[in-house]
């Protein structure tokens, strides 16, 4: 059995490497899997890779919204007052998902510039706006 | 006059926690007769901050609108029960029980506490008197929640619809209860480091607290991760929400010390360690609370924006952390060594444990606060989500739970037992599902499937600890510890299950249509107009049919007219294989409604399990309270 002052000293060590541990196992995971939330003028840019998990932000341009004859899915385009992104989703849009309003979409970049969202967010009530969404309308 | 009441008390409590605080710094005189006046103080403190959130309870009930907090948070046409919940379902008021439950917390150590020594008793009170102030501080400069408002208002502005739920009126308060919980540890931490007295008395003291604040830690995330999943109508049950992480990380924090402070307590092993993690768990709490309470992050549930409010939390959580961390690294070295031992023991399984839950918190905390420092260094704003996570965090919850089908089963200090035949039920029937799972579900992913495995493993190993002995002379702690353990493997076993198994169908629908989602046949029979008491809705009516069982769901849209908002109200049908979940969507110009449906094999148990977690801690809460209350007897007539 090892002396105590020695083993307190492994303990300490062991911690040590578990911190590290957890850290490179952080930043390891977040290099390709941060979602990036990116704007309509990141996409213009070329700044946003295709299909890439990533949230993309901005308004419901008014007048864009189209429903396919499914029924299920909407198509939209996207703003931040300096470019404009085409969307496309499947699913049941959120109670306060309309045109002009901010949304957030989680999905896909696809080789085509088209984003295809497997989730919308919109704001969840009166007062809630991402800051990332909130700076925007500061800049505008 | 209430309003001032309550501001009065408040004025008060903090001018106690002064008092209180100079009194323990040693400015009070002679040792024992400060002792005695530390203590009343602290019960006098703790009274009057529940007289004044008493009062701030009255004002709601009452829709007192002179009161600009009543006037932006409640409505006079509102029914009670959301009247009393919105006391705490704003940011003046949450942090008003915040610091209530934290006073009482500190009166209930100053008039309860015989396990430590006087002079650590009184370190611990000052320390818990210094957190005390510095909410106190907050609440009366930055954030009063009995500030008048004139002219009155007639009604109010009503609380937000999707917080009008009875389960998430007592989902915050509970949480609270399990942080502020976790502020007694900190104190005794921060008492037994200043006196140098770290050892199993002071654990003892601890452990009640800790174990009860995790049990309410358990019911919250659980209770949280329920009305997510049926409130928010997305159909998942945990998001990687900041708002979520920062529960979870001081439940992981309390979960890595529920386990090493018993190895304090009984073995006396562990002491720096121990001490380290009673200040991480609390300043996790405080950390969660900033990050829900300054709206800093992106978050579908944040609803609290405001920078100055946030500032104030981060200098408090500067102060505190940092001087906590600094009084650790100066004063460790006055600490004695803890018992040793080998690696293959009770302790070394217990040391594993804490090291993944450390590493698993530090995935968390990292993932969480990163896109924080991103933004702070480079001004690139991003935001991280659950591929993250269930890549990073998930497959290290599996090797904690492989770990949990041997560590509890190894003696203290030292094992020569061969391992391999205890751990054989374990692996057994762990393997037996893997082989089963590759040859009838062979497209099921890598995670689930080990997962279900892992899980299955786990419940023949946590009930071995209660094989071969005396059922009746079984301590309940240990009941306890294997209840709990079960709970972890049944939980798995539903998260693997609904990840692996869940069948989904979305479609657009006219009424009498026929929908299929997995073995279910769903008759779409037609909508309906509604009306509850504060809101109006439309309803859908499935009929669904299953082999012999059918059922009925009415998934609606419901519209609130103060403020206007709509919100769906998802339908679910439980039976005891799984879970029905229907959300209604909106009609289309050719007359169809937007229905989606899932099946959900097994999915209760997710929260099945986090109950049977919860009541295993509290059977080995109860455990230890009555043991200690019979030693003490007997000590005392042994005495006499």
């Amino acid at each position: 059995m090892v002396k105590p002052k020695h083993q307190r000293l492994i303990l300490i060590l062991l911690a040590l490497v578990a911190l590290l541990g957890a850290v490179l196992l952080a930043m390891w995971g977040l290099q390709d899997r941060a979602a990036y939330f990116v704007t309509p003028a990141d996409i213009a840019a070329g700044k946003a890779a295709p299909d890439r998990a990533m949230r993309l932000g901005g308004m419901v341009v008014p007048g864009s919204l189209k429903r396919d004859a499914d029924g299920l899915t909407v198509r939209f385009t996207v703003s931040d007052g300096k470019a404009t992104a085409p969307v496309v989703f499947r699913g049941i849009t959120p109670d306060l998902f309309k045109e002009g309003s901010g949304v957030v979409a989680e999905g896909r970049l696809d080789p085509a510039g088209l984003f295809v969202a497997d989730n919308i967010l919109a704001k969840h009530d009166e007062r809630y706006m991402p800051p990332q969404m909130a700076n925007q309308a500061d800049a505008e | 006059m209430i309003a001032e009441l309550g501001l009065g008390a408040l004025w008060m409590a903090a001018a106690l926690a002064v008092l209180q605080l100079a009194l323990a710094c040693g400015l009070g005189g002679e040792q024992g007769r400060s002792l005695r006046t530390i203590r009343s103080v602290a019960i006098a403190q703790g009274l009057l901050t529940a007289l004044s959130f008493g009062a701030l309870v009255w004002l709601f009930l009452d829709s007192d609108m002179s009161v600009k907090l009543v006037a932006a948070n409640s409505h006079s046409q509102k029914p009670w029960i959301y009247k009393f919940a919105g006391t705490w379902g704003n940011h003046e008021g949450s942090m008003l029980l915040w610091v209530m439950v934290l006073a009482l917390a500190g009166a209930v150590i100053a008039s309860l506490e015989r396990r430590i020594d006087e002079p650590t008793l009184g370190a611990t009170l000052g320390a818990q008197a210094a957190l005390a102030l510095g909410f106190f501080t907050f609440l009366l400069l930055a954030s009063n929640p009995f500030e008048r408002l004139d002219p009155a208002p007639i009604d109010g502005r009503g609380l937000n619809p999707l917080l009008q739920d009875p389960g998430l009126a007592f989902h915050p308060p509970t949480l609270y209860l399990g942080y502020v919980g976790l502020s007694v540890a900190f104190s005794l931490a921060v008492g037994g480091l200043i006196r140098g007295e770290v050892g199993p008395s002071i654990a003892r003291a601890m452990r009640p607290w800790v174990l009860a604040a995790w049990i309410l830690l358990t019911i919250g995330i659980t209770a949280g991760s329920y009305w997510a999943y049926y409130e928010l109508g997305w159909g998942g049950w945990w998001f990687w929400d900041p708002v979520e992480n920062a529960s979870l990380m001081p439940w992981l924090a309390a979960t890595a010390l529920l386990h090493s402070v018993n190895v304090l307590a009984a073995r006396g092993g562990l002491r720096a360690w121990t001490m380290m993690l009673a200040l991480v768990a609390f300043s996790m709490s405080m950390v969660g609370t900033f990050l829900v309470r300054s709206g800093i992050l992106t978050s579908v549930h944040s609803f609290a924006v405001d920078p100055a409010r946030g500032s104030f939390i981060l200098a408090l959580l500067a102060i505190y952390i940092g001087g906590a961390l600094t009084l650790f690294a100066l004063r460790i070295a006055h600490v004695r060594e803890g018992a040793p031992f080998e690696v293959v023991s009770r302790e070394g399984g217990l040391v594993a444990n804490n090291l993944i839950l450390s590493v698993i918190l530090g995935i968390v905390f990292v993932g969480t606060l990163y896109p924080l420092l991103a933004e702070a260094l480079s001004g690139e704003k991003l935001s991280v989500g659950p591929p993250y996570f269930d890549s990073v965090a998930s497959p290290l919850a599996l090797v904690l739970a492989a770990l949990m089908m041997i560590a509890p089963q190894l003696r203290w200090r030292r094992d020569r037992q061969p391992l391999l035949r205890r751990a054989a039920p374990g692996v057994l029937v762990a393997v037996t599902v893997l082989v089963a799972t590759l040859l009838l579900a062979p497209d099921i992913g890598w995670l689930p499937r080990l997962g279900l495995a892992v899980a299955a493993g786990l419940v023949p190993a946590s009930l071995q600890p209660l094989v071969g002995r005396s059922l009746r002379r079984t301590p309940l702690a240990t009941w306890g510890m294997a209840l709990a353990h079960l709970g972890v493997a049944v939980a798995i076993l539903g998260m693997a299950s609904d990840s692996a198994f869940t069948r989904e169908t979305l479609s657009a629908a006219r009424p009498g249509e026929r929908i299929n989602v997995g073995p279910w046949i769903v008759d779409f029979q037609g909508v309906r107009p509604i009306a509850g008491t504060n809101w109006t809705a439309i309803e859908a009516e499935l009929r669904a049919s299953k082999g012999g069982g059918v059922a009925v769901l009415h998934p609606q849209s419901r519209f609130f007219s103060e403020p206007p908002t709509t919100t769906n109200e998802a339908a679910i049908d439980s039976s005891w294989n799984g879970q029905l979940y229907a959300v209604l969507g909106e009609r289309d110009e050719a007359g169809r409604w937007q229905i989606r449906l899932w099946w959900k094999p097994f999915v209760t148990l997710i929260w099945l399990g986090g109950g049977m977690i919860a009541l295993g801690g509290l059977l080995a809460l109860l455990g230890r309270l009555f043991r200690e209350r019979r030693q003490r007897i007997r000590g005392e007539e042994a005495f006499a």
